[in-house]
């Protein structure tokens, strides 16, 4: 009797013949219908009796190809691409994308639309000669008047480009401010002390005190508000910048790349940087609504800009005033609401967009 | 551990006399204005004898010395302004207790129900709740709070025919100010005490907890959240010190007596003396705050030890 030893051997053996069989057989396929040269793909498949009889003018030498030569380096993955296809998968952010842009485009084209009346203006009515001060929203005035008799409609998108402007520009700010300090700090060692120093200074003072600091010696304007919020804005993602350019400097992809002699600019922008594109464009993202907050909050404290700039900030403050007196809350109302949806927006857009653009989640 | 405390403490106050150079130094560039009750009627002489009496015409490293001793023995100057020669120590011994009690009662409530609310979210994860306080979140975080605050005045007085202003024979007024202030507290822990304890939630030990059959309310309150709470902690007596400072906007809609007015109040009158005595305060109180927080952290966590870092390096 067989042992259940010698069962699986001859089992094994009979595979083994079984397969190589198989192969000889595809092999002797291969073989006869690739009688001529001509009708190979693949040279690999010639036998050597053929190759010698091949002629040498069907064969030029290749030169190097640089673009060749990179693209074995890549997939054919794109960064952005997936980003954005996973960005707008999302649709709640895609729709407020969408609101956003309406609404600053709105904001920039306003002025130009004829019948719109200037935000600044104090308008008589026509019949009595005396200001439509407090005017509840109407056919006239689609959101009402203030207590002078200005537009509020035309004060609100004045307002929110205002704010705006304020909000793009700070945000930009804090990015390159940020992005510059984070790299010094994290590339430059010697000046790591320094840096150490004054985020530890910075940071343990409430940001308000420096705010109101700043716009309290300064004068007043929409100047010394940026400069003020960005004083402090970049101090966030300076840190995280410089706390991933240490973790990251010496891996031993950046030491390759150095010891090629890549340029210092060039491991920045393309081995660094590109880690931290999510991080930062979250905090673009998210100092927009804060930003705005600050201008309320500066605004709020009398700090802020004159009444004949209209911001958003002003006109709820101006909302303040007529807090009591419930039938002139639609003052308040409309500004607030306005407010809300550009904060919430971009708040959300910048989450969403992160969490698109960070490559763990593109898979 | 002593070390590191004398190490640490040595730290703040170099911050916070770096402050206070920054502070003092730019302070001394203000018009003269803020220093007078009457400037306008007052000849250029008379201005500048008075200026010599209060000390403002010697150099400005004998101003800041002079400044920190009596900063360092609890005298903040006195008032031009506000209160004409009246000492700002006293201003803020009045204001502060008020301020005090407003922000830790709502402290008091706002920090169970941030926990509890970052609980529920933690554990109801997908669900509606979640949705709810990630919709409650988000307003909080991204809204500016003049705007929350001022609608949460407008609509909650009107609805509840409660009076618009803070009076202290009346309890009633101290409800809608205390509530609001609860508000952002309980945002920001909830949405903090959630989050790491959805990361705590995916650690290994805890599926090793769950494969070997703990019951479920064990490892959330045992392991999950006691494991989450950690780097909160940190957070908790910095809370508590800002309560110190009142909240700006609260105090001033509902005219409270407190502190956050009082900076507003100040700067409308350009109180030199009392906006620089009020920002470096609150810079110190803020600084203490960030001290005890760590000091907090490693009493609380065993496994941050700070002296046993340096010494296997």
């Amino acid at each position: 009797m067989k042992s259940i030893r010698d069962r699986r051997t001859e089992k094994l053996a009979n595979n083994v013949s079984e397969y190589t069989e198989q192969a000889l057989e595809t092999i002797r396929k291969m073989q006869e219908t690739a009688q001529t040269p001509e009708e190979l793909k693949d040279i690999d498949e010639l036998s050597e009796e053929q190759m010698q009889m091949l002629s040498p003018e069907a064969f030029s030498r290749v030169a190097f190809d640089k673009a060749q030569a990179e693209k074995g380096g890549y997939s054919d993955y794109s960064y952005w691409g997936s980003t954005l296809r996973m960005f707008f998968r999302q649709k709640f952010p895609v729709f407020l994308l969408c609101l956003l842009v309406l609404i600053v485009a709105f904001t920039s084209v306003q002025p130009y639309i004829p019948g719109q009346r200037d935000a600044n203006r104090i308008n008589d009515n026509e019949i009595t000669g005396v200001p439509d001060s407090n005017v509840p929203p109407s056919g006239k005035y689609w959101l009402g008047t203030n207590a002078i008799g200005q537009d509020l409609w035309s004060r609100i998108w004045f307002g929110a480009r205002t704010s705006l402007y304020i909000g793009f520009v700070v945000a930009f700010a804090d990015a390159v401010i940020g992005i510059v300090m984070g790299l010094l700090w994290g590339y430059v060692r010697k000046l790591d002390f320094l840096f150490t120093e004054l985020y530890n200074v910075l940071s343990n003072v409430p940001q308000t005190i420096i705010l109101i600091l700043i716009s309290y010696i300064m004068r007043p304007g929409m100047n010394t508000m940026i400069v003020a919020m960005a004083a402090t804005g970049w101090l966030a993602l300076a840190r995280f910048i410089r706390n991933q350019v240490v973790i990251i400097r010496d891996r031993d992809y950046n030491l390759a790349s150095r010891c090629l002699g890549t340029p210092t600019r060039r491991i920045i922008l393309k081995n660094l940087l590109p880690h931290m594109v999510s991080v930062i464009m979250l905090r673009m993202a998210l100092s927009i609504p804060m930003a705005i907050g600050n201008e309320v909050f500066l605004t709020y404290v009398g700090l802020g800009l004159p009444i004949t700039i209209p911001s958003l900030g002003n006109l709820i403050n101006e909302g303040r005033k007529i807090v009591t007196v419930p039938s002139l809350h639609f003052q308040l109302i409309a500004p607030a609401a306005v407010l809300s949806i550009v904060t919430i927006s971009f708040y959300l857009i910048g989450n969403a967009f992160s969490d698109a653009a960070d490559p763990r989640n593109h898979v | 551990m002593l070390g590191y405390l004398v190490k640490r403490l040595l730290r703040s106050v170099i911050t916070l006399f770096i402050i206070v150079v920054i502070v003092f130094v730019m302070l001394r560039q203000m018009p003269v204005e803020g220093y007078f009750n009457d400037y306008d009627n007052m000849t250029p002489e008379a201005v500048q004898n008075a200026l010599q009496n209060m000390g403002l015409l010697d150099p400005i490293p004998t101003q800041l010395t002079r400044f920190i001793k009596d900063f360092v023995r609890g005298d903040l100057g006195v008032s031009y302004r506000y209160r004409v020669n009246y000492p700002i120590a006293k201003i803020v011994a009045d204001k502060a207790p008020l301020s005090l009690t407003f922000g830790g009662i709502a402290m008091l409530i706002g920090l169970p129900l941030g926990f509890g609310l970052g609980i529920l979210m933690a554990r109801s994860k997908g669900k509606w709740i979640a949705g709810i306080g990630t919709a409650y979140i988000v307003i909080m975080q991204s809204v500016p709070l003049a705007v929350i605050y001022l609608v949460i005045q407008l609509v909650f007085t009107s609805l509840f025919r409660i009076p618009l202003l803070y009076s202290s024979s009346n309890p009633r007024t101290w409800i809608l100010p205390i509530a609001t202030l609860a508000l952002p507290t309980i945002a920001t822990y909830g949405l903090w005490l959630r989050r790491y304890m959805v990361d705590e939630q995916n650690r290994d030990y805890i599926k090793l907890a769950k494969a070997k059959g703990v019951p479920s309310k064990f490892i959330w309150y045992r392991h999950v959240f006691r494991n989450a709470v950690v780097p909160l902690v940190q957070l908790i007596p910095a809370s508590i010190l800002a309560t110190l400072s009142g909240s700006i906007y609260v105090e001033s809609l509902y005219s409270i007596p407190g502190m956050g007015g009082l900076l507003v109040d100040v700067i409308k009158r350009q109180d030199n003396t009392m906006v620089q005595a009020l920002v470096i305060l609150f810079a110190a109180v803020s600084i203490l705050g960030l001290l005890l927080g760590d000091l907090l952290m490693v009493l609380v966590d065993p496994r941050i030890s700070l002296t046993a870092k340096t010494r296997t390096r």
